[in-house]
C-alpha cells in the first residue's frame, strides 16, 4: 500500500527530503540555543562580564534568526511538497479511473470514487505534511536532547531513562485504546450523514407519511452513539496531557534535588561539575524530550486515522482495468456489420447469474434494428457489448467482420456511437457539449446533426442559441431536449453504428417519428440499433428483437412478431388499447 | 419546475464542494452574538463549567509555581549552601515536598478538566446536532427548494466539525492560556516591572508580525478554498459522467483539464499551508529573540547593579531572578502564540456556527390546524369517536362556540378559485377550480411546469395558497392539522426515495402498525412481490444508498406498495409508473385499479394510456386548466388532448 502511494511522490521526493533535513537543522538550533543560554548565564552574568553577555547574546540572536529562516523555509517546502504529493495522487487516481472499463466503475461506485479523489486525498495531504515535519523531528530532538543532557550530567540524565519509557508506554496504551473507538465513530458518522442525506432528499416522503418523529428518533439514536463513543475516546485521550505533565513534574523535582546537590558539591564551578546555568538547561531539555514524545504520539494517532484513507486511495491506484487495448490492434472498422455468436454475459466473474444467455444475432450494415423487452430483460447489457464497454463472458462478438477484442478501443468506440440510457450533459455551452462527439466539428456540421436530431428548433429559440450555457447535469433543459442533444452529440461522430438506448423516451411520438425518418434518409449506411419502450419507435425497423430474461425471445418484423411473439403482441396491445377504439 | 432541485442527485452526493467555499468567509471578525448563542448551548453544563474553570486555574497556578520555583531553588537553597563544608539539604527537601503536592494537585486538576471538557463539548454538539435535525424536519418543503442538498449537508458535516474542534480543543486551550498569561504576568511583575515592560513591548511587535502573516495566510486560504471547490465539483461532475467519457473516448481531454485544475489547487494549497505552517516556527524564533533581549538587559541590570523595581518594592537583581524571569517570559509567549494559532480555527468555527444558527432560525412550517382525524363508529347516522381502529375515519372539528362536530372522511376534494405562486409575483396556478367526488379518478395532463405537480403539492399543504380555498370533505384544509391531513393522503412520486433498511421496513414506512401479511399483500398488489422474492434475503434484504441496487422501475413498484400499506382514502400518483415498462405497467394496472377503487385518486402522467380511464381528465397549460372532461368527451372535442393523444403535440 505504502509503495503504491509513494509512486505518486515523484518530483516532490526532493521537497520532502529537504523538509526532513530542514527540520533536523531546526532541531539542532532548538538544542543549541538553550546551551548558549546557560553559557550566557554562567560566563556572562556569573562572571559579571558584560562583554561575554554581548558575545553570547549575539550568538544567540544569530541562531534565532537562522532558526527562523530554516523554520519558515521548512514550513513552506513542507506545505508545497505535501500539496504536490496530494495533487499527484489525485491526478494518478484520476488518470487510472480514465482507463477503467464500465465493470471497474460499477465495482467502485461513483460516490466512492469521488470521496477518494476529494476527502481521502486531503487526509493524506495533512498526514504527509505532519509526517515529514514531525516524525523525524520528534526522535531527532529526543536523541539530541538526551545526548546533550548526558554531556551536562550523566547522573541526573539517568532520570530520563526512567521517564521516557513510562511516558511512552502510557501514550502507546492511550493510542491503542482509542483507535478502535475512533474507527467505530467514523463509521457511525457515515451512518449519520446517510440519514441526513436521505432525509434531505426524501423530505417530501417523510412529510407525506408523517414520519418526522420517527426520523428524529432514528437520528437521535445515532447521534447518541456518536456522543457515547466520541466521549469515551476523547476521555481516554484526555489522559495524554496530565500524563505528560506528571512525568515532566516528576523529572523537574528529581532534577532539582539531584541538581542542587551536584551544584553545591561543585561550588557552582563548571570545571568541577554542574552549574546553575546548566541546571536551567537540563530542565529545558527535560521538557523538550517529553514534548517530542508527545509529538510522536500525535503523529502515530494521525497516521492511524489516515490509514483508512491511504488504503482506499491505494485500492483505486492498484485497480487495473478489465478491458485493455490488444497488441497490434485493428485500427479501422470497415462497416456496420454486427454478429453475436452464441454470446453469454455475466457482470461479475464470480456471479453465475447469466445476464445474457446464448445470444445469436446477425445485423447487416445499414440495417435498423429495434430492441424491445421488459425491465430487466438485459436490453442495455446487449448493446453495451458492441462498443466493448463490457467483454463477453462466452462466445464472440464481431463488428465489421472482426472480433471487437481485436480493435483499438478508440477506433472501435469512434465507429460505434452510443447514447446511453442515463446520459449526461456537462456544464458548458451547448456547442461545447456537442463537440464531445467531434472536437473539430464545423458549425455547419453541428447544425446538421442538430437538425437530424430535431434539436435545432428548440436551440434556435434559446436566447444564446448554440452558446447557451448548460448547467451541471443538464438541469436547465427538459428531459426531451436533453435526449435530443445527446443524440446530436452522437451523430457528430459520424458513426458506422449508432445505438440509442431508450433515448427518445421523453420525446413525443411525432418528433420521434421525424428523427427516425431522418435517420433512414440521411444516414442510410449507418447501422441503427434502437432500444425503446414504445412500439411506435421501432415498428418501422427492419428487424425487431424481443428480449426476455436475457434471452432473445423472438426476432422478426413488426407484422411477423404480432403473429409469432406473445410478448410483443401484449406490449403492442397495452399501448394501442385506447387509440384503436377511437380512431 | 419546483422539482428541479429535488431531483438533482448530483448535489447530494458530494457536499464538500459548496461548503468548502463557504468556509472561506471565516476570515472575518469575531462574531459576538453567535458566540453568546453557542455559549447558551452549554448552559446545562454550568456546574461542570465552573469546576472546569477552577481546575484550569489550579493547573495554571501549578505550572506558574514550577517556573517561579527555579528562582527560589537557586537563590534560597543552592547559593546559600555554596562554599558550605557540610551543606544541609533538609530545607530543600521540604520545599520540594511542598512543590510535589502542588504538582500533584495541578496534574489532577488537568486530568479532571480535560475529561469534563470532553463531556461538555460532545454533549453540546449532540444537542446542536439533534436540534438541527428536529428543526430540519419542521422546515417547509419550500426551504428544500431554495437550498441545494450540498448546502444542507455541509451544516452537518463541515460546520459541525469545525465547531467540534473549537469546543473540544480551542476552548479549554484558550481558557487555560488566558489564565496562564494572567498568572505568569503577575509573577513577572513580582520579579521585575522593568523587564515585564520589555516583554510587553516585544510581545506587541511579535503580535504585529503575526497578524500580518495571518492576514496573508487568510487571503491565500480563500484562494485555496476556491480552487478546491472548483476541483471538487469538476471531479464530481466528471466521475458522474464517467461512462459518457468512455463512450466518447474523451479520457485524454478530461485528464488534461483535471491537470490544469489540480495544478491551480496545488499552487494555492501550497502557499496557504506554507503560511499557516510558518506561524509556529516564527513565533518560536521571535520568542528566542525576545529571550536574548531580556537576558542582555537583565544581565546588564545585574552587573551594573541597577535598582530593580518589583511589584513589592525595590531590590537588587540576582542571578536566580534572571533565570526565573527568562523561564517566565517563555511561559508568557507560549500561550499567546497558542491563542494566535487558535484564532483562525475559532473564527472559522464561529462562521460555521453562524450558518447553523441561521438554519435554526429559518421559519418553520406553520400549522394552525385544529381539525383532527380520529377513528370513528357510525351508528344510526351518528358518528362517534372511538379509540380503536375501525376502518372508518372522521374529522373532529371543534368550533368557536365550544361545540364539536364529526364529519365522515370521504375524500371529497374541492379547489375553489385557487391561485398560487412559488415565488411572489410569478403565478404558477391561475384560478383553478375543480371538484373531485369521493372515489373518483382525476387525471392531470400537461407539460412539466404546467402546474400539475403543483396542484398535488397544494392538497397536502407542502405550500400555502395565494388566493382561493381548498376544501376536504367540506373543511378548509387550512383548518386541518397538517399531520392528520397528510395521514389521509397517499402520495407516490416519480422520484422514489427509499430509506436504508430492509424492504419490509420501507414498506411499513407509512404505517408502523402494518403486519408482515399486510405488507406482503400490498407488494403483491403492486406486482413487487415477484422481484422482492428474488432478492438475496427477500423482504429482509437491506436496501442501501436509496435502494441503488434496484432498477428505477422496481423502486417505483416498492413506492406504490408503500403507499398501499399506508391505506389512505385519497391517493396522489405523480408519474408513479413512468419508469415501468408498458408491459409491466399493464401487469401492475390491475393492482393499481384495485388500489384506486373506492379512493379519490389524482393521477399525473405523461403516458396517456395511464390516464384514459379517469373520471375527469384536466389538461393543464401554463397554470390553467384549458380542457376538462372524460377521455371520450375530450377526444370528441378535438382540442389539445386530442392532439396529444394522436401524437401531434409534444409533452415535456
Amino acid at each position: 500500500m505504502i509503495r503504491t502511494l509513494f509512486k505518486s511522490l515523484c518530483e516532490h521526493k526532493k521537497g520532502s527530503i529537504t523538509t526532513v533535513i530542514l527540520s533536523i537543522i531546526e532541531v539542532v538550533f532548538e538544542i543549541i540555543i538553550p546551551l548558549c543560554m546557560s553559557d550566557l548565564i554562567d560566563f556572562g552574568i556569573n562572571e559579571g562580564s558584560m562583554s561575554e553577555v554581548w558575545k553570547y547574546g549575539i550568538v544567540l540572536l544569530i541562531f534565532a534568526v537562522l532558526e527562523l529562516i530554516t523554520g519558515v523555509l521548512s514550513a513552506h517546502v513542507a506545505a508545497r511538497c505535501s500539496a504536490g504529493f496530494a495533487a499527484n495522487l489525485r491526478q494518478d487516481m484520476y488518470d487510472n479511473v480514465q482507463t477503467f472499463a464500465f465493470s471497474n466503475i460499477d465495482r467502485f461506485s461513483t460516490s466512492s470514487i469521488v470521496t477518494r479523489l476529494t476527502t481521502d486525498v486531503t487526509n493524506i495531504q495533512n498526514a504527509w505534511q505532519m509526517l515529514i515535519r514531525m516524525a523525524v523531528r520528534g526522535p531527532v530532538m529526543m536523541i539530541f536532547s538526551i545526548i546533550v543532557s548526558f554531556s551536562i550530567s550523566k547522573d541526573i540524565s539517568l532520570i530520563f531513562l526512567i521517564a521516557i519509557p513510562v511516558l511512552a508506554v502510557g501514550l502507546f496504551l492511550v493510542v491503542r485504546g482509542v483507535n478502535p473507538i475512533f474507527k467505530r465513530v467514523f463509521k457511525t458518522y457515515d451512518e449519520l450523514n446517510n440519514v441526513v442525506q436521505e432525509n434531505v432528499k426524501g423530505i417530501r416522503v417523510v412529510k407525506t407519511f408523517n414520519q418526522q418523529d420517527h426520523e428524529i428518533t432514528k437520528f437521535n439514536g445515532i447521534s447518541k452513539r456518536i456522543f457515547t463513543d466520541f466521549a469515551k475516546g476523547e476521555r481516554l485521550i484526555a489522559f495524554n496531557s496530565p500524563l505528560m505533565q506528571a512525568c515532566m513534574y516528576a523529572c523537574m523535582l528529581l532534577i532539582s534535588w539531584l541538581g542542587a546537590k551536584a551544584i553545591v558539591a561543585s561550588g557552582n564551578n563548571a570545571a568541577l561539575g554542574l552549574t546553575t546555568g546548566e541546571l536551567t538547561a537540563l530542565i529545558t531539555y527535560a521538557m523538550q524530550i517529553l514534548t517530542s514524545l508527545m509529538m510522536l504520539s500525535m503523529v502515530f494517532a494521525m497516521i492511524t486515522i489516515s490509514a483508512s484513507s491511504m488504503s482506499r486511495v491505494a485500492e483505486l491506484l492498484d485497480e487495473t482495468t478489465d478491458i485493455r487495448n490488444p497488441e497490434d490492434p485493428v485500427m479501422e472498422v470497415k462497416n456496420g456489420n454486427i454478429c453475436f455468436d452464441h454470446v453469454d454475459f455475466t457482470y461479475a466473474s464470480t456471479s453465475d447469474k447469466k445476464v445474457l444467455d446464448d445470444i445469436h444475432l446477425t445485423i447487416r450494415s445499414g440495417e435498423t434494428v429495434g430492441i424491445i423487452g421488459g425491465t430487466g430483460s438485459s436490453k442495455s447489457s446487449l448493446v453495451q457489448l458492441i462498443p466493448r464497454l463490457y467483454d463477453v463472458t462466452e462466445g464472440a462478438l464481431s463488428v465489421g467482420g472482426v472480433d471487437v477484442r481485436k480493435y483499438d478501443l478508440e477506433a472501435l468506440r469512434g465507429a460505434v456511437a452510443m447514447v446511453l440510457q442515463k446520459n449526461e450533459l456537462f456544464s458548458g455551452t451547448i456547442k461545447e457539449n456537442l463537440c464531445w462527439g467531434n472536437e473539430n466539428a464545423t458549425d455547419d456540421e453541428i447544425k446538421e446533426a442538430c437538425r437530424l436530431a430535431c434539436a435545432d428548433e428548440f436551440i434556435n429559440t434559446l436566447p444564446d442559441g448554440y452558446d447557451t450555457h448548460i448547467d451541471q447535469g443538464g438541469t436547465n433543459v427538459s428531459g426531451g431536449q436533453k435526449q435530443r442533444l445527446c443524440i446530436a452529440r452522437a451523430l457528430l461522430r459520424k458513426p458506422k453504428i449508432l445505438i440509442l438506448d431508450d433515448s427518445t423516451s421523453a420525446v413525443d411520438t411525432k418528433t420521434d417519428a421525424v428523427i427516425q425518418k431522418s435517420f433512414a434518409e440521411f444516414i442510410p449506411d449507418t447501422t441503427k440499433i434502437i432500444i425503446a419502450q414504445r412500439i411506435s419507435s421501432i415498428a418501422h425497423a427492419g428487424i425487431i428483437v424481443v428480449m426476455d430474461g436475457g434471452r432473445i425471445q423472438a426476432v422478426g418484423t413488426h407484422d411477423e412478431l404480432l403473429k409469432s411473439s406473445d410478448i410483443y403482441r401484449e406490449v403492442f396491445e397495452s399501448q394501442q388499447k385506447g387509440s384503436a377504439d377511437n380512431e | 419546475m419546483n422539482k428541479n432541485k429535488v431531483v438533482n442527485p448530483d448535489l447530494a452526493q458530494n457536499n464538500s464542494a459548496p461548503s468548502k467555499s463557504s468556509k472561506s468567509s471565516g476570515t472575518g471578525s469575531f462574531d459576538k452574538t453567535t458566540l453568546k448563542r453557542l455559549l447558551s448551548y452549554m448552559h446545562p453544563y454550568k456546574a461542570q463549567l465552573i469546576i472546569v474553570t477552577v481546575c484550569i486555574l489550579l493547573s495554571a497556578l501549578a505550572s506558574a509555581a514550577s517556573s517561579l520555583f527555579l528562582e527560589t531553588l537557586i537563590d534560597d537553597y543552592i547559593t546559600p549552601l555554596l562554599g558550605s563544608d557540610s551543606p544541609v539539604f533538609s530545607g530543600l527537601l521540604k520545599a520540594l515536598a511542598v512543590l510535589a503536592v502542588i504538582y500533584f494537585v495541578g496534574t489532577l486538576a488537568n486530568l479532571m478538566y480535560n475529561r469534563m471538557m470532553v463531556t461538555i463539548a460532545q454533549g453540546t454538539l449532540k444537542t446542536i446536532r439533534d436540534d438541527m435535525f428536529s428543526k430540519m424536519q419542521r422546515l417547509p418543503v419550500s426551504f428544500f427548494d431554495r437550498h441545494t442538498h450540498g448546502e444542507i449537508m455541509s451544516l452537518y458535516t463541515n460546520d459541525t466539525d469545525t465547531l467540534r474542534q473549537m469546543i473540544a480543543q480551542s476552548m479549554s486551550q484558550v481558557i487555560s492560556s488566558v489564565f496562564t498569561i494572567v498568572a505568569v504576568f503577575f509573577c513577572m511583575l513580582y520579579i521585575s516591572i522593568w523587564l515585564t515592560l520589555v516583554v510587553i513591548v516585544a510581545m506587541f511587535f511579535t503580535l504585529k508580525i503575526a497578524a500580518y502573516v495571518a492576514g496573508k495566510s487568510g487571503s491565500s486560504f480563500v484562494a485555496q478554498q476556491r480552487t478546491l471547490a472548483d476541483l471538487d465539483s469538476y471531479v464530481e461532475e466528471m466521475v458522474n459522467g464517467q461512462k459518457v467519457i468512455k463512450v466518447f473516448c474523451h479520457e485524454d481531454k478530461t485528464k488534461e483539464e483535471m491537470r490544469v485544475k489540480n495544478k491551480a489547487w496545488e499552487t494555492s494549497a501550497g502557499t496557504a499551508n506554507g503560511h499557516a505552517n510558518a506561524m509556529m516556527p516564527m513565533m518560536n524564533a521571535l520568542g528566542y529573540i525576545q529571550y536574548v533581549i531580556i537576558a542582555v538587559l537583565g544581565a546588564y541590570m545585574a552587573i551594573a547593579g541597577i535598582t530593580n523595581l518589583g511589584i513589592f518594592g525595590t531590590n537588587s537583581m540576582t542571578l536566580g531572578m534572571i533565570a526565573s524571569f527568562l523561564t517566565l517570559s517563555r511561559n508568557f509567549t507560549n500561550p499567546i502564540s497558542q491563542i494566535s494559532n487558535q484564532f483562525n480555527s475559532i473564527v472559522t468555527a464561529l462562521a460555521g456556527a453562524a450558518r447553523i444558527f441561521k438554519f435554526m432560525d429559518e421559519a418553520p412550517e406553520t400549522d394552525n390546524g385544529y381539525v383532527t382525524l380520529v377513528n370513528a363508529r357510525e351508528e344510526n347516522g351518528v358518528i362517534t369517536e372511538t379509540p380503536e381502529h375501525t376502518g372508518l375515519w372522521a374529522w373532529k372539528h371543534p368550533h368557536g362556540d365550544g361545540t364539536l362536530t364529526y364529519t365522515k372522511l370521504e375524500g371529497r376534494i374541492v379547489f375553489d378559485h385557487v391561485d398560487f405562486s412559488y415565488v411572489p409575483g410569478k403565478t404558477v396556478l391561475h384560478d383553478i377550480t375543480l371538484e373531485a367526488e369521493p372515489g373518483q379518478k382525476i387525471a392531470l395532463v400537461g407539460a412539466t411546469g404546467a402546474g400539475n405537480t403543483t396542484i398535488t403539492n397544494l392538497i397536502n399543504r407542502f405550500y400555502d395558497l395565494d388566493d382561493g380555498k381548498i376544501r376536504y370533505d367540506g373543511i378548509n384544509i387550512n383548518k386541518i392539522k397538517k399531520a392528520d391531513l397528510r395521514r389521509s393522503l397517499g402520495v407516490v412520486l416519480q422520484e422514489v426515495n427509499l430509506f436504508t433498511g430492509t424492504v419490509m421496513e420501507n414498506l411499513r414506512y407509512g404505517n408502523e402498525n402494518a403486519t408482515d401479511e399486510q405488507c406482503r399483500n400490498a407488494a403483491k398488489l403492486a406486482n413487487a412481490d415477484g422481484f422482492i422474492g428474488m432478492l438475496p434475503n427477500g423482504y429482509n434484504t437491506v436496501l442501501k444508498g436509496d435502494g441503488s441496487g434496484l432498477s428505477q422501475g422496481q423502486r417505483q413498484l416498492i413506492s406504490i406498495a408503500r403507499a398501499a400499506v399506508s391505506d389512505p382514502p385519497v391517493m396522489i400518483l405523480d408519474e408513479a409508473t413512468s419508469s415501468i415498462d408498458t408491459r409491466t405497467e399493464a401487469l401492475v394496472q390491475g393492482g393499481m385499479d384495485r388500489l384506486m377503487s373506492g379512493r379519490t385518486t389524482f393521477v399525473i402522467a405523461h403516458r396517456l394510456s395511464t390516464v384514459q380511464n379517469s373520471d375527469i381528465i384536466m389538461v393543464m397549460d401554463h397554470g390553467s386548466i384549458i380542457e376538462r372532461g372524460d377521455h371520450a368527451a375530450l377526444i370528441a372535442k378535438k382540442g389539445t388532448y386530442y392532439q396529444l393523444y394522436t401524437g401531434a403535440f409534444e409533452l415535456e
